[in-house]
């Protein structure tokens, strides 16, 4: 038993941002030449830890050792210059250069320090290319004609192009065919072999069980298990520690009769090619329905469909039983829905503005006569809506990017209560928000509900769906795979419908 | 009252500074930025008095100032609409020439007072028309559509004069540009310049319309998701700069005269410059109609201070280069700030 480091070790590490705790103490060790899984549901930290590893994002405290030493990650080179190497999930190669130029990009072979010798670098890229089973795709050609799988090799490719200790994969199967995902593992075990360290992230515990030696649990910016064999550990443990939880969300209590009445939406047929399948679903008046699924099974591409900000490829959205026109945003506002999107920063809110004007961005037609907008009237409504949100701070004049994530979110929430929707389209709404302020939004949301509001919620985190929605549809990777009232289903059975796609025996 | 007991965090900025300060800083730093405004053109004032006190606070000097800055202050009124709104319009100086040309022909001419102006300001929302058309349904970059504008008005101006100086035989017309027609000692286009800040600051300020505008500048994504009509929205925008620039034609016809293909060379540029300085974000979603008014008036003194003192006009591009310089740098770190 020779007393050799690891490869890479972490400890303590923590990160914030404002209003969240990404990291909480997160410990990680990686051997050489080993397959070390990093598991956990959306919002556990392993993209912020990645960052870390990765020389994106500096830890606020905890070490950072490679072969035993202490080491800063200032930057990404300088985690390159150690030999870690990370291919994201949105794949970062620029579209308009050659295979080689992407793969050479920072560090192309020269003569007299700036005379980039293209032929050297087409070779090379060929050799790389070759040793990664695609001798097909041409260093020559725009990276911007191939397919992701063949994306994903070019990345491999740059990473293999520095001299790489560690290569940190983030969901590298997920836009991958099945005979893809067999080459890729096939690469990765030749790699380890070699002794070069994975750090593979992945939400199917099938691809962990075949290629994984080791694995990760991180829940809620901790790491709960380190090390387990990735092999060997039962299912039912590595999900229980997903989800097992140290804090407790409150939800509010359901009404206790269903809702009745006819539906107010009516989903029927709608699909996108290549997104999701055909699906169908009604909202009641007071009802919540929930989506669950992970990452890439189509959850906000449905909402943002039924919205009409995406175009359908079939099938119809109807409201009060007439059918919208489809992809048009405007005719869903108008019939009375309102979305409040995934990215609020990018796709709700006017950064630049007061809480006030982008309360009332939607319904400025009510505070104006030809045009011209009643300032006075204009303020009242709005203080109007976010007081009965109870949106802090109490005071609609301060700029909406001041405000905590939660307070972010009331903002959009009584935008569309202005407006006097009457279908909220719910994607992600704790998303950056605060654990605590999170029961605050829960029971603005079923209190919307029971004022009659009709709710769609979208969420990767089980228990908010579970929690807060009447009705649940399971889906994976574009389907519906199961329908059930809330209070039938539960976490570990959920994941085990999201992750296998079948009950889990 | 739970939300009263709900953790204090959640009512607690991101910014270390406090909500209070935050908002407060916003309102100081508009002022401020209103007031350095003026305060270099105050300096510039003071300049002018100083090195040529006799000619610069003449009366006849001063409305010619005020002439001068009524013209291109008209265009970029409306530049500072497009550009609020994320986009640009290189197009304006080309589309002034047109305008001002087609105004003036001899079959315009015919048709009196009223042709004229009717015809410079069909002219120029025509061309926001087209413009407008291109970019907001058929998706072209802003900067790439106003330029082929540029190039086909500059080209269209040129065919229609020949190269020549069309002289305007209106009665009507020329006693405008006279000292006769001067409203207490203001001249006419000083006041039509008046009327347009006016009626542009009132539409950014307190209209659906200028709400909508700083939305799709600001966050065009949001501004869909939330219900607006970008594109129409962007279509009035540039109908709306296509306008002014047929109104600053007519303004330029007053004060000259008569019609020239050559008439509004590098508007575009004096009025993108004009706005930048003046604090509006060329990314879109902040600016204001004041500050675009105060960096005309400043580029204008500018160039009347060089014209009194017999400098050339290479200093004075220089001149205007480094204040565009300053204010963005200024501008950056008051960014950076919040």
């Amino acid at each position: 038993m020779a007393p050799e480091p690891p490869l890479l070790s972490m400890d303590g590490i923590t990160k914030s941002f404002p209003g969240v705790r990404a990291l909480d103490g997160v410990d990680l060790d990686v051997q050489a030449g080993e397959v070390h899984c990093l598991l956990g549901q959306n919002g556990a930290g392993k993209s912020t830890l990645i960052k870390v590893l990765a020389g994106a994002h500096q830890p606020d405290t905890g070490t950072i050792r490679w072969l035993g030493e202490p080491v800063t990650l200032r930057s990404p080179i300088a985690a390159m210059r150690l030999g870690i190497a990370t291919i994201y999930q949105e794949l970062d190669l620029v579209e308009h250069l050659s295979v080689a130029e992407n793969v050479h990009l920072g560090h192309e072979p020269t003569t007299a320090g700036f005379v980039v010798r293209g032929r050297a670098a087409r070779a090379s890229t060929a050799a790389l290319l070759r040793r990664l089973g695609h001798p097909e795709i041409d260093p020559a050609r725009p990276v911007g004609g191939l397919s992701a799988a063949q994306r994903q090799i070019v990345s491999m490719a740059r990473a293999l192009s520095h001299d790489v200790r560690l290569i940190v994969m983030d969901e590298p199967s997920a836009a991958l065919d099945p005979d893809e995902v067999d080459n890729l593992f096939r690469i990765v075990g030749d790699l380890t072999a070699d002794g070069v360290a994975v750090v593979h992230i992945s939400h199917r515990l099938e691809e962990i069980r075949r290629i994984g030696d080791r694995v990760t649990v991180l829940k809620d910016g901790r790491a709960v298990a380190g090390g387990l064999p990735a092999k060997s550990t039962p299912t039912r443990e590595v999900v229980a520690l997903m989800t097992g939880r140290d804090v407790e969300y409150v939800f509010p209590a359901r009404p206790p009769a269903a809702p009745g009445g006819p539906p107010v939406l009516q989903v029927q047929r709608l699909a996108r090619e290549g997104e999701f399948e055909p699906l169908d679903l009604e909202v009641r008046p007071g009802e919540i329905v929930g989506l669950a699924g992970l990452v890439g099974s189509g959850r906000s591409e449905i909402l943002e469909t039924v919205y009409g900000a995406r175009k359908p490829s079939a099938g119809r959205v109807l409201v009060d039983g007439r059918p919208l026109r489809p992809g048009s945003v405007r005719a869903a506002v108008r019939a009375g829905l309102g979305l409040a999107p995934e990215e609020r920063k990018a796709q709700a809110l006017l950064m630049l503005e007061s809480v006030t004007r982008n309360v009332s961005v939607s319904s400025l037609s009510r505070f104006s006569r030809a045009g011209w907008i009643d300032r006075g009237a204009e303020r009242g409504a709005a203080r109007r809506a976010t007081r009965e949100l109870s949106l802090r701070p109490d005071n609609p004049a301060v700029p909406v990017r001041t405000l905590s994530g939660g307070n972010q979110q009331k903002a959009v929430l009584a935008r569309w209560l202005l407006r006097g929707c009457r279908v909220l389209l719910l994607d992600e709404p704790t998303r950056g928000v605060d654990v605590g302020a999170r029961a605050e939004l829960y029971a603005v949301i079923r209190r919307l509900a029971d004022e009659g509001l009709a709710v769609l919620l979208v969420s990767s985190e089980v228990p908010e769906v579970l929690g807060l929605a009447d009705r649940v549809l399971v889906l994976r990777e574009g389907r519906v795979v199961h329908t059930a009232p809330a209070r039938e289903l539960d976490e570990h059975r959920v994941l085990d419908l999201v992750m296998e796609g079948s009950p889990a025996s | 009252m739970t939300q009263h007991m709900s953790p204090p965090r959640d009512g607690t900025p991101r910014t270390a500074a406090g909500p209070a300060p935050a908002w407060r800083s916003l309102a100081a730093r508009t002022d401020v930025r209103t007031l350095s405004l003026l305060g270099v053109l105050a300096a510039l004032i003071l300049i002018g008095s100083i090195t040529k006190p006799d000619q610069f606070l003449d009366t006849r000097n001063l409305q010619l100032v005020l002439t001068q800055a009524s013209v291109i202050g008209v265009v970029t009124v409306g530049m500072t609409f497009v550009i609020v709104s994320g986009g640009i319009d290189l197009s304006v100086g080309a589309i002034v020439a047109l305008a001002s040309v087609w105004a003036t022909t001899v079959a315009t001419q015919e048709y009196g007072f009223a042709g004229i102006l009717f015809t410079a300001v069909v002219v120029g929302v025509g061309c926001g028309l087209v413009n407008g058309v291109l970019i907001a349904y058929g998706g072209m970059v802003p900067f790439i559509a106003t330029l082929a504008m540029l190039a086909s008005a500059r080209g269209l101006a040129l065919e229609i004069t020949d190269g020549r100086t069309q002289i305007v035989t209106v009665q009507g017309i020329l006693d405008l540009g006279e000292r006769d027609s001067y409203v207490l000692g203001v001249p006419p286009l000083v006041l039509v310049f008046a009327a347009v800040t006016v009626i542009g600051w009132l539409v950014l300020n307190r209209t659906t319309f200028g709400r909508r505008t700083v939305a799709v500048g600001g966050n065009a994504e949001a501004a869909r998701l939330a219900g607006i009509d970008v594109r129409r929205q962007r279509l009035h925008l540039y109908l709306l700069s296509g306008l002014c620039c047929g109104i600053a034609a007519f303004l330029l016809i007053v004060l000259s005269g008569s019609g020239q293909n050559t008439n509004g060379n590098l508007y575009e540029l004096d009025a993108i410059a004009a706005a930048i300085i003046g604090g509006t974000l060329l990314s879109g979603g902040r600016g204001t109609i004041t500050g675009s008014v105060l960096g005309v008036l400043i580029f204008t003194t500018i160039t009347n201070i060089f014209a009194l003192n017999n400098l050339q006009s290479d200093v004075q591009q220089i001149a205007k280069g480094a204040i565009i310089v300053a204010a963005v740098l200024v501008q950056r770190r008051t960014a950076s700030t919040t």
